[in-house]
């Protein structure tokens, strides 16, 4: 049983759009290849080039189809990006047994010391969104760590600290910051949008925010526009006395 | 709290190297992070052009791809029968030394023996040039079964097409309508320009049968019946039209809309454009009244007023396009059914489309003059812009329809302004400033001029004087007369039929023909392995160059293994597929950012020894020395005219000019230095209207990119289709065969039309569409290799919509028969409701042979995997009349691909998906069970 910190300095997590996301996975190799060679142990691959293979992500993309109710509408597409939440009220932490989860008091990162971790899968047993992976080769527990080890890498140019997964999506998908301050950029564009908790009737209070998508195919009834289409002839004839008149007009 | 001690701080890596990726043919930036000399993380390069930081999935995937156990390591010679797999180990002396024995009798006597096709070449003004003066008229890459329509359409009609060669207005542009797509061309700039227009609000309306990627996220999606695409254009424009929601300004002053049409019914010149002794085409002059060369100062082009002449009356193009466009047979109401569209939301769209691009028009403060003098104190700008890929490209109706979606952009006068869709230098470029098809060939010469072109008439066809076709792929002849590209798609099969003649060597790089990049896979196959009376093989000699263990190295005699694109020069070049931006010229390089660990050569490098041991002139010093040491070499040290070489950046001297300039011995230092890359940005003023615009045209003249100003007018009527069309009516001395001509008459319709080609394709019996699409993810093959890039799309279900899954009694995970008039295959299926209700579809080039990619034989790839390719037949099938027609646009020869049509049944559910293939033998083994990649400590 490990406690969570009362308060933290900072909220830091991931500001998601559902409404740009193209699910073309850019994020989830990124995270890949960064949390490969960075943070902890590298993330495995089993079967890599066989039958069944599997491997660790901290990030992965989930395609799901949605049917709105009208009878008529088209079916939809939505892609959604699903990582550590980071959440205020983690469970994955207060279940750890010997302490290796923990959820950092300066900014809310929710880490795993992998030194002390002993693979139990406790914490992904009690996560509600999956979002913890263990790693087959390693045996210790695997999760998003927002990328503690570039956001404040003085290593790295000011403009890359930021999250690998954020870098590179070319969507502009994906964004980073603050969420306990309510003037950051990543708390306006959640205030502006709508943005939501994923699954908050589990009292996890995730730090990451989706913003929803924009309602589709809701272009206007053509009766509308009907006046950007009302014809100037009929007949091609017709056409070209009015081509005529407005050439006159010119 | 007893938080743990972590290292905020790791040092990164020891060195980032810039260069570009080629993880797909969008050629971004990237930063290769290397720890005690290995790639340790790759990275988007945040100054690049193309990607400015960001980067997909397979750029990043590419340490993957550099260490994939696939990679061929030497030379290997075949030892056992074609298609076993049976290989043995050579040296790099032996085995030029066999490509050399074998290609040099072939070009001292007969050089049209050698076929050299290229596939997913990114380098083919050096390919070209090495065949060239190899001297042999084969030569092609893979355009002819990828977009050439596109390419082809967009060149002929406006001196530019979609393609990468030129973008919306990403800045400005307030509606984006996408037609189909590829993910392979400019797939970040779209992804990062669709994220930018989305945050302002900006709607996208994706037209595509099925919506996934960006018609996932479009906000209005049109599921169109697959090959419909030019009848739903065709309907917008007559709705356009009728309503008088035109550009009517712009389609005078800057197309041919104006210009006179030679009316003189069953002459040899009825239906071309009139011009004068100059051969510049006229209109009347709005303000005189009199008839006068487009381009003079001053002259206001009349869109109205005819021509009367020796009792005929000759009309400007425009008058034409009234009369064939506001039929009702483009009425909403007439193609409703046939696309799968609402006539309503037909209306609805083209309304929208006239309400942005005239409704909320705009003006950018720019002066500019345009080529007749005339000075502009600002631009229009209609904030409509379209792009547009392979899914309405690869159909025979293609050419036609992206044609239509073209004179579609320019009525609403939305090319190359603000808000619209801008070229990319070296475009704009009119078609008659490309060269024309050559097949001059002498033995023991180079070839007369360059292999591929722009044909203008009968005149440019590629033919024989005994009217045969002069290349073996029969590009630019009676079949397909504006085959820009060439028809890969049909060399093998061709060759085997002897049909224009027999090769003795056939030669490829990076072309997986034995498989995934052929149609009628199990028959190419058969034709590779066949033998004659003599008991020799019906096509006798194969080399192949691939990086990789490709399905298409079992079928060859020869391989040639070439480099990672880490461990290797190239140039992305002006003279080639260059990294331009609407505002900017750049190209790019790539650099052995590590050295390889196995005994390859650059495919290229590897061409300037083979053709120097040949003494082929272009690749000898006059002393018969070998000219370029490798392709590094010739990239810095090649003039393809004085000053004007593969790189535009850091020429002269001192590296200082842009363009035009001397050999630069430091030039490649150069490009490192800054990035991997070269832009040269186009001056404020200069940046729209560039077609017409003589800042631009006097800054491309500058760059090199022409050598004099050549502002022309956009092409809705395309007169060399007229040319054909007269031939094919009777006229002229080269006559198209008797069987073509009714064909020739009613393809090559001078301005957009729509044919159905369900005919050619039994609908009547198989009334579904099957397509394919590429994953965002994977590139061709290469993805399954990639032990990353595998855990994403190791599958390919066959995705079926609801009404079919329910009429069929499928659930999800059952199997379903697929038959086309060509073959049958049984695969996995899944429902897909966001989905066109008469098509399917799967992922492009997921399915797998055994023993391939150094996959284990129970990978899902070569297990459940399958390909469509099977059920596709690079001829149509047979229609009693014992001739060979293509499965291609009977214009441009692009092989139809998606015009496959199927019937689907449930089927038992077979061990494996079928048809199955016996594995083939390894050259590279297989890759290891775990990886646990970690390069640093």
């Amino acid at each position: 049983m490990t406690t969570l910190p009362a308060k933290t300095e900072k909220k830091l997590g991931l500001v998601i759009d559902l409404d740009t996301c193209v699910g073309c996975h850019a994020c989830v190799i990124s995270c890949k290849g960064w949390n490969t060679e960075n943070y902890g142990a590298p993330l495995s691959d089993q079967n890599a080039y066989g039958a069944d293979n599997s491997g660790t992500f901290l990030n992965r993309v989930h395609s799901f189809e949605v049917q709105p109710e009208a009878a008529d509408a088209a079916a939809q597409l939505i892609h959604f990006p699903k990582s550590c939440l980071h959440c205020e009220d983690a469970p994955c932490v207060t279940v750890c047994p010997t302490g290796a989860s923990y959820k950092r008091v300066e900014d809310g990162i929710v880490l795993v010391n992998e030194s002390d971790c002993i693979g139990c899968g406790l914490c992904a047993w009690a996560c509600p969104y999956g979002a913890r992976e263990l790693d087959q080769a390693e045996g210790v527990m695997k999760k998003c760590t927002l990328c503690v080890d570039r956001i404040y890498n003085e290593n790295l140019p000011e403009e890359d600290r930021q999250p690998a997964c954020v870098r590179t999506c070319p969507a502009g998908a994906r964004h980073f910051g603050d969420l306990g301050d309510e003037n950051s950029e990543v708390s306006k564009l959640v205030a502006e949008r709508g943005g939501m908790d994923l699954m908050p009737e589990q009292g996890t209070k995730p730090v990451n925010k989706y913003l929803p998508p924009r309602p589709k195919d809701e272009m206007p009834e053509f009766d509308v526009l009907a006046p950007f289409l009302e014809p100037v002839a009929e007949e091609p004839k017709g056409f070209l006395g009015w081509l005529d008149k407005t050439l006159e007009k010119l | 709290m007893n938080q743990p001690v972590i290292d905020l701080s790791p040092k990164v890596s020891d060195e980032v190297r810039k260069t570009t990726c080629y993880m797909c043919a969008c050629r971004c930036g990237i930063n290769v992070h290397m720890k005690d000399g290995k790639v340790a993380y790759i990275e988007g390069n945040k100054d690049h052009p193309v990607n400015q930081g960001v980067l997909c999935a397979k750029g990043s995937a590419g340490i993957m791809q550099v260490n994939a156990p696939s990679r061929l390591r030497k030379p290997l010679k075949r030892v056992g029968e074609r298609g076993s797999g049976e290989f043995e180990e050579i040296e790099w002396d032996e085995a030029l030394q066999i490509a050399a024995d074998w290609l040099e009798p072939v070009r001292q006597t007969n050089p049209e023996k050698l076929a050299f096709f290229t596939g997913r070449d990114q380098s083919q003004s050096f390919t070209s040039f090495w065949a060239q003066n190899f001297g042999t008229p084969n030569y092609a890459a893979h355009g002819g079964f990828c977009s050439v329509n596109m390419a082809a359409a967009g060149i002929y009609t406006m001196g530019g097409a979609f393609w990468e060669f030129g973008q919306p207005d990403w800045d400005h542009t307030k509606l984006f309508m996408l037609f189909g797509v590829a993910e392979d061309h400019d797939s970040n700039p779209i992804k990062m320009g669709i994220g930018k227009i989305k945050a302002r609000g900006a709607r996208v309306i994706g037209v595509n049968p099925i919506r996934t990627g960006y018609n996932a996220v479009a906000d209005d999606w049109v599921g169109i019946t697959p090959g419909t695409d030019g009848l739903f254009i065709l309907a917008m424009i007559h709705c356009l039209m009728k309503a008088g929601k035109i550009d009517l300004h712009y389609l005078a002053q800057y197309t041919n809309a104006p210009v006179l049409v030679i009316n003189n019914p069953g002459g040899a010149d009825h239906g071309l454009l009139m011009r004068d002794e100059n051969g510049k085409e006229l209109v009347i002059d709005r303000a005189t009244g009199k008839l006068t060369p487009f381009d003079q100062p001053g002259v206001k082009p009349d869109l109205a007023a005819t021509y009367e002449k020796d009792g005929q009356t000759h009309r400007p193009v425009f008058h034409q396009m009234a009369e064939m466009y506001l039929d009702d047979q483009y009425a909403p109401e007439a193609v409703a059914e046939r696309c799968g569209i609402p006539a309503k939301r037909i209306r609805a769209i083209a309304a929208e489309l006239a309400r942005i691009a005239f409704g909320e028009a705009f003006t950018l403060d720019h002066a500019w003059t345009d080529f007749r003098g005339e000075k502009h104190d600002k631009m229009t700008g209609r904030p409509v812009s379209f792009h547009s890929m392979r899914g309405i490209s690869a159909h025979a109706n293609g050419f036609q329809t992206c044609r239509a979606l073209h004179v579609l952009q320019i009525i609403l006068g939305t090319v190359e302004v603000p808000g619209g869709f801008r070229f990319k230098p070296p475009y704009p470029k009119p078609a008659t400033a490309h060269p024309k098809p050559h097949v001059g060939l002498t033995p023991g010469a180079p070839l007369n001029g360059p292999h591929l072109g722009f044909t203008h008439g009968p005149e440019d066809l590629a033919l024989k004087d005994n009217g045969t076709p002069a290349r073996i792929d029969k590009a630019f002849t009676w079949e397909n007369p504006m085959s820009s590209h060439g028809l890969m798609h049909m060399v093998i099969s061709n060759a085997y039929a002897g049909d224009p003649y027999k090769i003795d060597v056939l030669f490829m790089y990076m072309a997986n023909m034995s498989w995934n990049s052929t149609m009628n896979t199990r028959g190419v196959i058969d034709m590779l392995t066949d033998k004659d009376e003599n008991g020799e093989y019906v096509i006798p000699k194969i080399i192949y160059s691939d990086a990789y263990s490709s399905e298409m190295v079992a079928y060859s005699d020869l391989i040639l293994p070439d480099t990672t694109y880490l461990e290797r020069h190239d140039c992305i070049s002006l003279l080639d597929r260059p990294i331009c931006e609407a505002d900017a010229a750049a190209d790019a390089i790539r650099w052995p950012v590590i050295e390889p660990d196995r005994d390859v050569k650059g495919f290229q490098s590897m061409l300037c020894e083979l053709g120097a041991k040949m003494k082929l002139p272009g690749f000898v010093n006059e002393d018969g020395s070998q000219k370029y040491a490798d392709y590094g070499d010739y990239i810095v040290n090649h003039e393809r005219r004085p000053g004007i070489g593969p790189l535009a950046g850091f020429r002269g001297e001192n590296g200082d000019q842009a363009g035009r300039g001397a050999v630069n011995p430091k030039q490649l230092d150069q490009y490192i230095e800054n990035g991997g890359f070269f832009v040269e940005h186009i001056p404020d003023g200069a940046n729209y209207y560039k077609p017409w615009n003589m800042e631009y045209q006097e800054w491309a003249v500058t760059l090199g990119l022409y050598d004099k100003p050549t502002p022309y007018l956009f092409s809705l009527y395309v007169e060399p289709m007229r040319k054909f069309q007269l031939a094919a009516e009777g006229h002229g001395d080269r006559q198209p065969p008797d069987h073509l001509r009714e064909r020739i008459t009613s393809t090559m319709s001078p301005l957009p039309i729509w044919y159905s080609t369900e005919e050619d394709n039994h609908a009547a019996d198989y009334p579904v569409t099957a397509l394919t699409q590429r994953p965002m993810a994977m590139y061709h093959s290469w993805g399954s290799q990639n032990a990353w890039l595998r855990q994403l799309h190791g599958h390919n279900p066959l995705y079926l919509p609801t009404k079919l899954m329910r009429a069929n009694t499928l659930s999800d995970g059952d199997w379903a028969k697929v038959t086309s008039p060509h073959g049958e295959i049984t695969v996995p299926v899944l429902e897909m409701a966001a989905l066109n209700e008469n098509t399917v579809w799967t992922w492009n080039a997921i399915g797998k042979r055994k023993g391939a990619w150094a996959l284990e034989e129970d990978a899902p790839e070569a297990t459940r995997g399958f390909l469509l390719n099977h059920l596709i037949h690079e001829l149509l099938p047979p229609k009693g009349d014992g001739l060979r027609w293509a499965n291609s646009d009977p214009i441009t020869g692009q092989a139809a691909w998606f015009d496959l049509k199927v019937r689907i049944e449930k089927a038992a559910a077979p061990d494996e998906s079928q048809p199955g293939f016996a594995p083939i033998k390894s050259p590279v083994g297989t890759g290891p069970k775990d990886l646990t990649w970690k390069v640093g400590n």
